[in-house]
């Protein structure tokens, strides 16, 4: 069923992109992420502009974490002070992501700046807790603790001025250090059209040891609000919202994160932690490839400057 | 010497030719884009006018049809190995490339006209794409050429004009669905023994309808309060799926 989108101008198959959008949004549940990391290359791969590919993808991690924050505040797993204080950060960093994202597509170093910076992203972090879940699969095999679990010493940047209590989260710590991290996920977040779930997430439990419980309710908490003024802002600025592929990309989404957040009961933590970390490797090799392997065809077309 | 002459001869039939005039009509001169638009065809309809003066023709008609939609600026990169990465580092600007560019004919080209003609009378695709100071073996123009016929943009349809009298010929013409939107000129000419001799203009205008223009215009007109939207219909779906999969 071929559907025209009005914005990014082009056809598409509604039924390909809903059964993208649900596979997307079952890895997503199954993750507790909001899988704008994979959505938005996807995207991109099927003919979408990747300036409306990033602008329309943040309306979808919008409905996902919609989902997802109601699930974990039912449970009481979300940190609404930190959450609070990230979203501030954060808002500022999506504000100059999305100037940013046009100063950029103005230059035609976007596509560039989008590819280097998933390569980068993706195989730093995926490596990182690769490792980090493979090391704590072993220590478990060997009936070990874990080392460094029990770690006092507490790093310097918690000492920094405006320090502030978080009680769900067994946290003292400067502010200023959590507003740099959330400023940071937000640039990068509006740039790439994700939510950084995948980067907040170990940011906070490797960074500030926050308990893994109420850190992904807290992070999609984040994510929820950024990413609808994420939507907004790239509507307002860009014109880069297609209403009816984030339609079709929402619908596909929820429910497929419903479906992936029942499979994700069955897995055991370790083994989860060793699987996104593989996928998000995965992923970026995939990006790594684009631009390592000599191109079949070196002549690329810049999007047409058109005098309507 | 043999140039001049050539030259002086085509002048003469040029002169003579006025004898013929061409009359083109199209289908429709509105393509509209719907929620189901995958591209579209027009139909083109041409009459060959001929009085007492015109002489009678030892050679057929042929028929080249030119499409041309919107131009503007394109950019052509290349990537090019840095360290141990591929990166677009050199690039090229056209100025003035159509976006979508079809020539319809009655047969193979080369075969229509000498080559001289064929460049004289922008009779390839070269012509309308390339300034004159670029040559058709530039990487970058080549490239440009080879991945708009790759994207389909820029065809050539080598028997795409049939006629269905002596003088009465019909053609059909591709829009593209990711064509842009805009004004698209149609330009008809007539040929005989390797020589244009009459010529006729027409054209038609892609543009959205109904609900796809409706949403531009809104997308375009009113950003924020079409962003929250956008960001209200995230909202009421995320929660709705919340509560349809609620399990107390």
């Amino acid at each position: 069923m071929d559907l025209y989108l009005p914005i990014a101008e082009m056809p598409i198959n509604a039924l390909t992109v809903l059964a993208v959008s649900a596979a997307v949004g079952f890895i997503s549940g199954l993750f507790g992420i909001g899988g704008g990391f994979m959505m938005t290359p996807l995207l991109i791969f099927m003919g979408v502009p990747p300036a409306i590919a990033v602008a329309t993808g943040s309306a979808q991690i919008a409905a996902s974490s919609t989902t997802g924050t109601i699930a974990y505040w039912r449970r009481q797993a979300v940190d609404v002070r930190l959450g609070l204080i990230l979203l501030s950060a954060g808002m500022v960093g999506t504000l100059i992501g999305v100037w940013a994202f046009g100063a950029l597509r103005r230059m035609g170093q976007l596509d560039l700046v989008i590819v280097v910076s998933y390569v980068t992203l993706l195989l730093s972090v995926g490596t990182l807790m690769f490792f980090e879940s493979v090391r704590s699969l072993i220590a478990q095999q060997q009936g070990q603790a874990i080392a460094g679990n029990g770690r006092v010493k507490r790093p310097w940047y918690f000492a920094l001025p405006l320090r502030m209590r978080f009680p769900q989260s067994h946290l003292y710590t400067s502010v200023l250090p959590l507003m740099v991290l959330a400023m940071i996920i937000g640039i990068i977040g509006a740039v790439l059209g994700i939510g950084g779930g995948f980067l907040m997430v170990p940011a906070l439990i490797y960074l500030f040891r926050v308990p893994t419980s109420v850190v992904v309710g807290t992070s999609l908490f984040q994510i929820l609000f950024t990413m609808l003024a994420a939507t907004i802002l790239h509507a307002a600025n860009n014109q880069a919202v297609d209403i009816l592929l984030a339609l079709i990309l929402i619908l596909g989404g929820v429910f497929g994160a419903q479906f992936g957040a029942r499979a994700a009961r069955n897995v055991r933590g370790e083994w989860f932690r060793l699987l996104l970390a593989s996928l998000i490797l995965a992923i970026g090799l995939r990006f790594s490839l684009d631009i390592l392997v000599a191109p079949a065809e070196p002549y690329s077309l810049g999007t047409q400057e058109g005098r309507r | 010497m043999r140039k001049a002459l050539l030259v002086l001869f085509s002048l003469w039939l040029t002169e003579f030719a006025r004898a013929e005039g061409l009359v083109v009509s199209l289908s429709s001169q509105h393509v509209d884009i719907n929620s189901t638009y995958t591209g579209a065809q027009l139909a083109l309809f041409g009459v060959v006018l001929r009085d007492s003066r015109s002489a009678t023709r030892a050679d057929h008609y042929d028929v080249l049809v030119t499409v041309k939609g919107p131009s503007g600026l394109v950019t052509v990169r290349r990537k090019e190995r840095f360290g141990p990465v591929w990166l677009n580092r050199e690039q090229q600007k056209f100025s003035d490339v159509p976006s979508v560019l079809s020539l319809i004919a009655t047969r193979p080209i080369p075969e229509m006209a000498a080559p001289e003609f064929i460049e004289k009378f922008g009779m390839q695709i070269e012509s309308h794409v390339l300034p004159k100071t670029v040559p058709a073996s530039d990487g970058f123009g080549a490239a440009l050429i080879r991945l708009k016929q790759e994207a389909n943009l820029f065809t050539i349809r080598e028997s795409g004009v049939s006629f269905l009298a002596p003088d009465v010929f019909r053609a059909t013409l591709d829009v593209p669905a990711i064509g842009p939107l805009g004004i698209y000129n149609v330009d008809v000419s007539l040929y005989a023994g390797g020589v244009r001799i009459a010529q006729a203009d027409t054209f038609f205008t892609v543009g959205k309808a109904g609900f796809e223009q409706f949403i531009a215009r809104e997308a375009r007109d009113h950003g924020v309060l079409y962003g929250m939207a956008t960001a209200a219909m995230a909202l009421a779906f995320g929660w709705l799926a919340s509560v349809i999969f609620r399990r107390d």
